[in-house]
């Protein structure tokens, strides 16, 4: 760490981490939805990132229509771009999981090539309907600026929004799943779900308002998104792989497990790339997560769930 | 005879299928198309060893590897390498400030060759770096996964990883990789000129015969008693399993062999365009490969050619004419041959296909009689 002293060291950390919060932020919401899936129906949702993107692009269109016709909602409207985003994605992804994904539930790998199509398909749309270039909307003012509790350290307020975002989003699917009785079916059928048909719990509904679930998931951290960076038709793809090593590092259907590895992941990814070239920093971290995943293949916290 | 008939080629319509595709890449393509669209043939016949590989891999073991891009990479690059270092002289490269390294090296303010470069001066080096280090890549990989029973989707995704670190790799070392341009400019192998067009036509026959080679091997992998076990092991795991045989070996086996066949595929594609590039290894290229073998029929290596050519041609058809087209149909193709056509082109012909034979049946006819010795033979032996 030539070069530096202590203190400047200390005031790096602090803000590479802060800058990783945002980061961990968008990653844990992609995950959750994500894990809520795979957990439950063993389905990997390729086009999970362009779900999210369908949450970046609400939060644009919303902005831009705000900005036109009611300047003075400016200051409010991000609240509801996040309701929006949230309804909008998982209302897809519940027609996505009623047209495709019902089908091939016994066939994970032919999901994985269904999905990558469906988001195929799904860039595309970005491209033809809000054009190639990246967006980003106009944020509301009190999301700007910074607040700087030392001198050397500057913390960005959307990255405090984001992560109180995160946080209750978080905390509201632990509630779902673990207190609600809709959560009880859910838990029910990823533990067993002839047990669970067996007993009148109608899978099929739970399944697809699963589904549905975790892509308005997905939509919310596509508003998140916003806020740390601009928006393209490819913006998906680029998050899905991190993603999908946050869920299988912190072994699938762990919540705590995807919370853990969305931290580790996203601060190693931050701090590091300070310190060496971005591209090197992700491949570090990828790198440490296959080299981890062949000892434990597991995962963090792997559920002890029998199947 | 029989065991050629049997085990090399499939029985009668492995055969069939073997004779009209080996006649339409040697004779009918190269009588009808032009120079330069022979070359993209030959390229598009360079992604089919891929898609051969994922025959093998995905449809017979249900392996599903969305990384064998990084394994066509692996053998581009090194085919690659050589031919950047014969095109990097130092008579050539005088003008650099430091002569007889790549010139991309140059630009990075590198002056010495790195250690890792410094083999592949020699060809047969490299053509053995070519076959052996995919191999041994993928051994690390597969054994480190099989052995501790990771498969499915869980190994699906770790390839893709393993793409998306090695793309991101190449891009970011651009001073010993050639970054994101990849390594270019590639003009001949031994001295010998690969840009010009008899080059070029030399080059897609030994492309066609090797592809050819690789899938008569694949046939009699798929034929022998070591086919059947992976039928089984795709099928009933547990079961292979418990009648003693260690599943993990085989596995890592066929990831092996697809490895090299990939590696092959790229090697050959450098030969015949000229350059390697990133754009080849990452999760893209991988995933349309495994799209190749979809929509050819993941049960069918001689579909699996078919499947990678029509594909291509399609990209290249629509891509320049509509290219916003392209990406719906090819969406569109995903979910398509997912959920309605899961054998692909080669399912669709056993359908239907007996409709279309019927009428050429005179053709069969005549097979049936060059057969017919070597089958009165077969029963022979039994009795």
């Amino acid at each position: 760490m030539g070069g530096y002293t202590y203190n400047e060291l200390g005031s790096i950390f602090a803000m590479q981490g802060f800058a990783g919060i945002s980061l961990f932020s968008v990653l844990l919401l992609m995950a959750l939805g994500l894990a809520i899936i795979f957990g439950q129906m063993g389905v990997i949702n390729m086009a999970h990132g362009e779900f999210m993107a369908v949450g970046a692009y609400m939060t644009y269109l919303l902005a831009t229509i705000t900005e036109q016709y009611f300047p003075s909602f400016m200051p409010y409207y991000f609240i509801f771009a996040i309701i929006v985003a949230f309804f909008v994605a998982g209302f897809l992804g519940y027609l996505a999981e009623f047209a495709l994904i019902r089908h091939l539930y016994k066939r994970p790998l032919d999901t994985l090539l269904a999905t990558w199509g469906l988001s195929l398909i799904m860039q595309q749309s970005f491209r033809s309907i809000f054009g190639a270039r990246e967006v980003s909307p106009t944020l509301p003012e009190w999301l700007l600026g910074s607040y700087q509790p030392i001198e050397t350290i500057d913390i960005p307020l959307n990255g405090m929004f984001v992560l109180a975002l995160t946080a209750v989003v978080t905390l509201g699917v632990f509630y779902l799943l673990h207190k609600s009785s809709w959560g009880l079916q859910v838990r029910a059928t990823t533990q067993n779900r002839l047990m669970s048909g067996a007993v009148g719990i109608n899978t099929k509904k739970v399944d697809r308002y699963t589904f549905a679930l975790g892509c308005g998931i997905a939509g919310i951290a596509g508003a998140a998104f916003t806020t740390i960076a601009s928006t393209g038709p490819t913006t998906g793809t680029l998050y899905i792989v991190d993603t999908f090593m946050v869920v299988v590092f912190g072994g699938a259907a762990s919540l705590l497990g995807t919370i853990a590895s969305a931290f580790s992941i996203a601060q190693a990814q931050s701090i590091l790339e300070f310190f060496i070239s971005g591209s090197m920093a992700k491949v570090y971290t990828l790198l440490a997560l296959v080299l981890i995943l062949m000892f434990k293949p597991e995962g963090l916290f792997a559920s002890k769930v029998r199947r | 005879m029989t065991f050629v008939y049997q085990k090399l080629m499939g029985g009668k319509n492995g055969l069939t299928g073997f004779i009209i595709l080996a006649a339409l890449i040697l004779v009918v393509f190269p009588m009808f198309l032009d120079s330069f669209r022979l070359n993209l043939l030959g390229k598009y016949l360079t992604y089919a060893f891929a898609a051969v590989s994922l025959v093998l891999l995905w449809g017979y073991s249900g392996t599903l590897s969305l990384g064998q891009g990084i394994f066509f990479g692996l053998g581009g690059y090194a085919m690659a390498m050589f031919l950047k270092l014969e095109a990097s002289s130092p008579e050539n490269t005088a003008i650099q400030s430091t002569p007889g390294i790549p010139d991309f090296m140059d630009w990075n303010q590198i002056t010495s060759l790195p250690w890792f470069w410094e083999p592949f001066n020699s060809f047969t080096f490299t053509l053995i770096a070519i076959l052996v280090v995919p191999a041994v890549f993928a051994y690390l990989i597969g054994a480190a996964m099989f052995k501790r029973r990771v498969g499915g989707v869980y190994f699906a995704i770790i390839t893709q990883v393993i793409a998306v670190i090695l793309t991101v790799l190449i891009v970011g070392q651009q001073g010993f990789t050639g970054g994101i341009n990849g390594i270019t400019d590639l003009r001949t192998l031994n001295g010998w000129d690969i840009t010009s067009d008899s080059a070029k036509n030399i080059f897609y026959y030994i492309n066609c015969f090797l592809l050819l080679g690789v899938i008569i091997v694949s046939r009699y992998i798929l034929t022998s008693k070591f086919g059947s076990l992976l039928l089984a092991m795709r099928d009933k795991e547990d079961r292979v399993r418990f009648s003693g045989y260690d599943v993990a070996n085989f596995k890592i086996f066929i990831f092996c062999l697809a490895a090299v066949i990939s590696a092959i595929g790229g090697a050959m594609f450098t030969l015949q365009v000229g350059f390697m590039s990133p754009s080849f290894v990452g999760i893209v290229p991988s995933i349309e490969m495994v799209i190749f073998a979809a929509v050819g029929g993941r049960m069918s290596l001689i579909g699996a050619v078919y499947g990678t050519l029509l594909i291509n041609f399609g990209k290249t058809a629509f891509s320049e004419s509509f290219p916003e087209v392209w990406l719906f149909l090819m969406g569109g193709l995903f979910i398509a041959v997912v959920m309605f056509f899961p054998h692909g082109l080669a399912g669709l012909w056993q359908d239907y296909g007996h409709h279309i034979t019927n009428k050429f049946s005179f053709i069969i006819n005549g097979f049936n009689k060059l057969k017919a010795p070597l089958i009165r033979k077969k029963v022979g032996e039994v009795k």
